[in-house]
């Protein structure tokens, strides 16, 4: 059998592990859960999200925060498009807080930090930046450096003090996973790179799985729709968009 | 961090006046200093930058949070762009806080944060595609429109993770200034935002002053 999600099939699944220190892309249809899940404690994945339709749309973290109040991205919590609409829910999240303002590391962090890239000596262990991870594959899409906006930072926390300094305070532990359920055909864009301000003395190369399989219809009870206002408005949006679908 | 600046309207190479909803686009020469004042207090001054050389390299308000290691922009912090080169300073600040990480207000998300009736209220997105499509000679479009800077907005975060947005610590006559470390061009949209109580509900215009 392919490992390869079925649709019409809802116990089927697509399971992949990926390396720390990589990047890559999949669009992912409306209806579809996707899973990530730290499998050694300390992953950091950074993700973009795109319409595949209009590329030009894509995910507004300010847009994200405000309208739930927050900061900090956790279960509950749904990530919005610039022009209104949602993307995708987190519909489980052991972790409880994911961020969305550090961005990502580039290349002179990483060889001031932990040494050069090296691919000839270290293969596809060399030390790979989530900067240049996502160029790679916003290219793949048309899209240049002007299409990175604010991305989330999964499995990362950073939080300020009363003055606004900034810290990554805590990591993921092994096991920990987030769920997003896509309300939306999203093109997804990832990097397992470090997180832009993880200053531990190797550089870090922790692998994720990621699965996508078939989620449950949005009911009205939903937790993420009943979070507050403003996403259940995101929903009508959604529908909006969908009409006729 | 409140530092008040020496320079005098008299010796000013240029000056604006930009009304509420409207936008200001131009560009200012490396070495060039740049003031925005809030005439009459309230106002969020919604503004992007671009290298006037390649405006693909933008400012970029993660890379700015990252590199000074703090969420708030007052007088000492240098602007980075998405490259993560510098591209100007802020040298006074006499409101003491600027906030770049509440985005501007865009009809779209004015459906969600307030009503999906309000989706024909003009908002600062508005403005900037205006500009942009008025202004063709900038070479910009709509994926150039990123994540702004908020000029005498206050939304502290809380420790817990908690994002609010507080009553504006600016007052008629508080300003910023900048001094272009780059060519840079500057995009401002002077919010016409009428759903949101820091302001009053009530746009008023900034002045803009540039100094060789
Ligand atoms: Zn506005």
């Amino acid at each position: 059998m392919l490992n390869i999600l079925n649709p019409t099939d809802s116990t089927s699944r697509y399971t992949t592990n990926i390396d720390g220190g990589s990047h890559w892309s999949v669009l992912v249809r409306r209806g579809v859960n996707l899973r990530l899940t730290d499998l050694e404690g300390g992953a950091n994945v950074g993700m973009m999200f795109y319409n595949p339709v209009w590329l030009s749309e894509r995910y507004n973290a300010p847009d994200t925060l405000k309208c739930q109040h927050t900061f900090k991205l956790t279960q509950g919590n749904c990530l919005y498009s610039d022009m209104g609409r949602i993307f995708c829910s987190i519909i489980e999240d052991s972790f409880g807080w994911h961020e969305t303002m550090c961005g990502n590391a580039h290349a002179q962090h990483v060889s001031k930090k932990w040494g050069g890239r090296d691919y000839q000596s270290d293969r596809n262990a060399w030390q790979q930046n989530g900067y240049d991870s996502f160029l790679v594959e916003l290219a793949k899409y048309g899209l240049d450096r002007t299409a990175m906006v604010a991305n989330v930072n999964w499995f990362s926390e950073v939080s300020a003090d009363d003055n606004g300094n900034l810290k990554l305070t805590r990591q993921s532990k092994a096991g920990d996973a987030v769920t997003l359920r896509f309300e939306m055909d999203t093109l997804v864009v990832l990097h397992t790179c470090p997180h832009p301000m993880n200053s531990e003395a190797t550089y870090p190369k922790k692998p994720i799985r990621l699965e996508m399989f078939k989620g449950e219809p949005v009911t009205e009870q939903d937790e993420c729709l009943n979070h507050c206002a403003e996403n259940r408005r995101g929903f009508e949006n959604n529908a909006l968009y969908l009409l006729g679908a | 961090m409140i530092k008040h600046s020496d320079k005098k309207i008299e010796n000013a190479a240029a000056t604006a006046t930009v009304a509420a909803g409207d936008y200001y686009l131009a560009e200012i020469k490396a070495g060039q200093t740049f003031r925005i004042v809030d005439l009459e207090g309230n106002q969020a001054a919604d503004t992007l930058f671009y290298c006037a050389d390649d405006p693909t390299e933008r400012y970029s308000a993660m890379d700015t949070i990252r590199e000074q290691g703090n969420l708030y922009l007052t007088a000492g912090t240098v602007l980075k762009t998405n490259a993560n080169n510098s591209m100007l300073e802020i040298v006074a600040d006499t409101c003491g806080r600027h906030d770049t990480v509440g985005g501007a207000c865009a009809t779209e998300s004015n459906t969600v944060r307030y009503d999906l009736e309000k989706r024909c209220m003009h908002a600062c997105r508005d403005s900037w595609m205006l500009a942009i499509q008025e202004n063709e000679e900038y070479g910009l479009d709509k994926n150039d429109i990123a994540h702004n800077i908020n000029f005498f907005m206050n939304v502290p975060v809380t420790k817990e993770g908690g994002l609010t947005f507080e009553d504006g610590i600016s007052a008629p006559g508080k300003y910023v200034e900048l001094k272009a470390l780059v060519d840079v061009i500057v995009l401002i949209s002077n919010c016409p935002q009428l759903n949101n109580p820091c302001n009053g509900y009530n746009p008023t215009p900034i002045e803009v002053v540039v100094w060789d």
